[in-house]
């Protein structure tokens, strides 16, 4: 007697069904705080309905056949929505293999006294589910991927404020590391502010730039030379040690531009160029600036 | 054909560039400048391009020519009003226009201009003094 095992799973779809949710729902690493139980009944009812439809004698050897078109759509689906919802990776994994587990069980008490045909359907069948997973995990991957570039465009809009500390002065805190890119979003924004509020100092505070290297440099090089293209004195603060070391031992020549420690003595220097002065009401002897 | 004018403020020359700078024009504007810097005897020479919204590396270097010649017959160069995307193309061309002054607009380089000539007395200072408490 010859055995059909993608007719046998076909015919047995609802205790499969059972099976899996079983499966799941007994599962310790079940997500119920992510995704309700009838969710997750309606997610797996549609996988597998979808998975039995297209399955038969001929595909069931191939994953990549183009009958499972549907089935991956589904997954993929599956898998970057639980990306975005906040599934580990072995979370997701495990639900795809999970499904394998109620199948083959469904074969075995199929296809009892046959062991030679149990095997080969077993076989085929583990085939097909692991090629579905690896699909899973690639999609579920470039779900996170997208999170990832998402945020990183978002923290690109967010970290590049000018600030009018003064009448003339303005002050741009950079944080975080300074790429092409972002250097051009810094200088854009400097001197689009420079011409609206006519500004004529700009202290470029870099205390929240982890590391300074050649190209970092060039860069701050460039923003400065713009600057005073434009007709406006550029100061960097922020200084740490650590960077003035590296940019020593890099060879990189700031000599040319105006650079202090902290941005409490930038602004101070920004006050002297505008001939201003800061002192305490009352007291008669002048603080020096 | 084009020109350029070229106005007298006293010590100083001002040109404003109110149409797009082709090479023709820019190269006969250098060569007017320079004419009118030797017969004028002028101390300063200011150059306003905020209109000016394209520049190339030409541009770039007539400018940087124009404060180079200036300095040489005695004259400070003050270019004024530049546009960010200028600047930042100047920047990108590896233009850095040394030896040219730049201010933020016409007030200001001529202010610039005045306290490189030494004109402003100490004693008239108090006009550009703040005081923050």
């Amino acid at each position: 007697m010859k055995y059909d095992a993608s007719k046998i799973l076909q015919r047995k779809k609802k205790s499969i069904l059972e099976e899996w949710m079983k499966n799941q729902l007994a599962d310790e690493t079940l997500r119920e705080d992510l995704m309700s139980n009838e969710d997750l009944r309606e997610q797996s009812n549609e996988l597998l309905d979808s998975l039995l439809k297209t399955i038969n004698e001929n595909n069931i050897n191939n994953g990549d056949s183009a009958d499972f078109e549907n089935v991956t759509e589904i997954l993929s689906g599956i898998s970057i929505s639980r990306a975005r919802q906040g599934f580990t990776p072995k979370e997701t994994g495990l639900y795809v293999l999970s499904l394998k587990d109620a199948l083959l069980q469904t074969l075995q008490s199929e296809i009892k006294d046959n062991p030679e045909a149990l095997y080969h359907s077993s076989m085929k069948l583990n085939k097909l589910i692991d090629n579905f997973s690896v699909t899973t995990f690639e999609t579920f991957i470039k779900g996170r991927e997208e999170v990832i570039l998402r945020q990183t465009d978002e923290i690109t809009e967010i970290s590049t404020p000018v600030i009018r500390v003064w009448d003339g002065i303005l002050a741009l805190p950079i944080i975080g590391t300074l790429d092409s890119a972002r250097t051009q979003v810094v200088m854009e924004n400097l001197l689009q502010e420079i011409v609206t509020s006519g500004s004529g100092i700009a202290i470029l505070d870099i205390s929240g730039v982890p590391a300074v290297d050649s190209l970092v440099a060039q860069h701050l090089i460039k923003t400065v030379s713009a600057t005073r293209l434009m007709g406006a004195e550029c100061i960097i603060s922020g200084i740490r040690p650590e960077i003035a070391q590296t940019v020593v031992h890099l060879g990189i020549d700031l000599s040319n531009i105006i650079t202090k420690a902290s941005l409490a003595s930038a602004l101070r220097y920004a006050f002297t160029l505008l001939h201003l002065e800061v002192r305490k009401v009352g007291s008669k002897d002048k603080t020096s600036i | 054909m084009d020109k350029i004018p070229i106005l007298r403020m006293g010590r100083f020359l001002l040109v404003t560039i109110q149409v797009d700078l082709y090479d023709r024009l820019a190269l006969n504007l250098e060569s007017d400048l320079v004419q009118m810097v030797s017969k004028t005897g002028a101390n300063g020479v200011l150059i306003d391009i905020s209109a000016l919204s394209i520049v190339d590396s030409f541009m770039g270097r007539i400018l940087g020519n124009i404060g180079s010649m200036s300095k040489i017959l005695d004259a400070e160069t003050v270019v004024v009003g530049m546009q960010p995307a200028v600047a930042i193309t100047l920047i990108e061309l590896g233009l850095e226009l040394k030896g040219v002054h730049t201010a933020l607009n016409v007030e200001k380089g001529m202010e610039l201009l005045q306290t490189k000539m030494g004109l402003i007395q100490e004693n008239e200072e108090g006009t550009g003094d703040s005081r923050v408490e």
